[in-house]
């Protein structure tokens, strides 16, 4: 059977025989469609930058005048030239703290039950279900959860509306998006891996853990740093169970008092009480802080990005 | 019954250590109990929520729960200024989220070249991260004043509902965009080819062939957008006004209440309340709703994602 090159219609490229078969026209449509789609793209692009200028914009009085000062300030929504971020900073710092420590091993060891235990048993379906199903719920819900949980129901061991009832809040929070991207990092490395092991004669709980844990690790570490940056944005959970808005005095309590008893506020609780007060003061102020809590919160995402780029393996 | 080879090796030897299999037993109990604790917090937040949120209806006088507005420390429980200010907020975002978020995720799955693709990804990744008070702040000081002041011809307030909308709509595009992208890409290349070899233009296959055999998961894309913008707090707390409590209207350039942000509002400084007994408890009972609403928005979106990764 002959085969339809452009010769055998009487042209000498593929071009000219397009056009010929178009008439010259060209595909106007398909053009402005295209435009449409790149501009709404553009459009996404346009609002971050909007975004990020509008912010540098309304700081630059204090990142020009007071930044020293701003940064070493405690919480005050009174006055605007009293008003600082540092509390909120080592808020911040130690609930990701206790994230890390409550929320990582935990959801690591929920996707290693998943994965690599209970693959298609009904509890594990269940567990799956269930997990997909937490990762949609509204973070104002867990707000709810850590108020009669931990602040009422724990509050002999948390000390109530403390820092450790804010972190634990936030902990169950990001939970399962922990469990979500650790599940598929596990699932991304190659079944040969744990035969070898198994292979050798290593037991289940030897293959994950010289074998499995180590391969899937990069792509663990992703998903947690992704959990982490998503709990350092998040206040509406914190206003329920605490984050102190108005005026935060903590004195000379040494810094286990502070954890233990005193009020705590974060980064974005304390954006949220300066974004309530109304005067040019304040919206630099709001506007800093926004930006100091973009920049932390781009760096870690962009960590993540980085870790994803450099370690992704495929097998 | 062991035999000796001539290795001098039992077969007891091949069989494990008392130690390692009561460490590997031990592990995997803990793992179980790990994947335990996920159906415990479900379980709670459940529990904590139906305990209230029944007690607050069994004690509200019912005509409270339809009233004028939204003030829960003067005993007007008006559902119905909550759950407009809500629909009113996640339809603004529509407006916002569907047309962009769909836009980028068919440019990047069906026009853009790989390389422009690898750069603009994670530049929309950034969009996901942005956390919603820095939003909450960009809808007062740049949405409101210079576009929302702009489309009511200046008849809006300094909080209100359609910038905090716009605000969400932002919030809700990454979502819409990833969840898309994932289902037109989770369509086979030999589709395309198929249209391709029959003439069909890239704007008709991507219409006409790669968009219908995903419509799946687009509807699903947008399902989780209206859920993710019926939960969203912090933009609506800081932007739509409205802090203690707000009158019933449907002007979206009028300050307005979401159930969120009325959560939010009752939850800080809930010291005060907590004296108030039924003010507390409605805390308990919207959240119930919310909880509600979003689970089966989720459920069903979850559904619909995993039919498309089914299909192909």
């Amino acid at each position: 059977m002959a085969v339809a090159t452009p010769s055998r219609f009487g042209a000498r490229s593929a071009a000219e025989l397009t056009d010929r078969i178009t008439g010259g026209k060209r595909d106007v449509r398909g053009r402005i469609v295209e435009w449409i789609l790149l501009s709404t793209l553009a459009l996404t692009l346009l609002i971050l930058v909007a975004l990020v200028v509008n912010l540098v914009d309304r700081a630059w009085p204090i990142l020009n005048g007071r930044l020293g000062d701003f940064l070493s300030s405690g919480l005050d929504a009174s006055n605007a030239q009293e008003a600082g971020v540092w509390q909120a900073i080592r808020g911040t710092v130690t609930l990701a703290a206790i994230v890390i420590v409550v929320a990582f091993p935990l959801g690591i060891s929920c996707a290693v039950y998943l994965e690599e235990y209970a693959q298609r048993s009904r509890l594990a379906r269940l567990i799956r279900i269930n997990v997909r199903n937490l990762a949609g719920v509204p973070s104002i819900v867990y707000g709810i959860l850590g108020l009669t949980i931990f602040v009422k129901f724990a509050g002999d061991i948390t000390g109530g509306r403390t820092v450790i009832a804010g972190g634990l809040t936030l902990a169950v929070l990001v939970l399962p998006v922990v469990v979500i991207t650790a599940s598929e990092a596990l699932r991304a490395v190659p079944q040969s891996i744990r035969e070898g092991a198994m292979g050798v004669g290593a037991t289940q709980w030897e293959t994950v853990r010289s074998h499995v844990l180590p391969s899937a690790a990069p792509g663990i570490l992703t998903g947690t740093v992704l959990a982490l940056s998503r709990a350092a944005g998040e206040a509406a959970p914190l206003l329920l169970v605490g984050g102190i808005t108005g005026l935060l005095r903590t004195g000379n309590a040494s810094i286990w008092e502070q954890i233990t008893s005193g009020g705590f506020t974060s980064m974005p609780v304390a954006i949220f009480s300066y974004a309530r007060q109304t005067g040019a003061d304040f919206q630099a102020v709001t506007g800093a802080a926004s930006l100091i809590l973009l920049v932390l919160v781009i760096i870690i995402n962009g960590l993540a990005i980085w870790l994803r780029n450099r370690f992704e393996r495929n097998w | 019954m062991s035999t000796t080879t001539d290795t001098g090796w039992t077969t007891a030897d091949l069989r494990l250590v008392p130690g390692r299999r009561r460490s590997d037993a031990r592990m995997r109990r803990l793992f179980l109990a790990a994947g335990l604790t996920t159906l415990l917090v479900t379980a709670l937040i459940v529990y904590t929520l139906v305990k209230d949120a029944v007690s607050f209806f069994i004690h509200v006088p019912k005509a409270d729960l339809w009233t004028i507005g939204w003030f829960p420390r003067r005993g007007m429980f008006d559902i119905k200024t909550l759950v407009v200010g809500t629909l009113m907020v996640t339809g603004v975002a529509m407006l916002i989220a569907v047309p962009l978020g769909l836009g980028v995720a068919v440019y990047l799955s069906e026009f853009a070249r790989p390389r422009v693709r690898k750069v603009l990804k994670p530049v929309v990744e950034v969009l996901a991260g942005i956390p919603s008070v820095v939003l909450g702040y960009f809808a007062i000081s740049f949405i409101n004043p210079n576009i929302i002041t702009a489309i009511s011809g200046g008849a809006n307030k300094a909080f209100n509902i359609a910038a905090a909308g716009v605000a969400v709509g932002i919030l809700t595009i990454p979502i819409i965009a990833s969840v898309t992208e994932d289902a037109l890409r989770a369509v086979p290349l030999a589709l395309r080819e198929a249209s391709y070899g029959l003439g069909a233009r890239r704007v008709s296959t991507t219409f006409r062939v790669v968009l219908p055999a995903s419509i799946s998961g687009v509807v699903a894309a947008l399902i989780l957008g209206i859920s993710r913008a019926i939960g969203e707090t912090m933009v609506v707390a800081i932007a739509a006004g409205a802090v203690g409590g707000g009158l019933f209207s449907t002007d979206p350039f009028q300050p307005g209440q979401t159930m969120t942000a009325a959560m939010a509002a009752l939850g800080f400084g809930s010291d005060q309340v907590a004296g108030d007994g039924l003010a507390f408890q409605s805390l308990f009972f919207i959240g119930f709703l919310l909880f509600i609403m979003t689970f089966c928005l989720n459920l069903l979106g979850d559904r619909l994602v995993r039919r498309v990764r089914e299909e192909y």
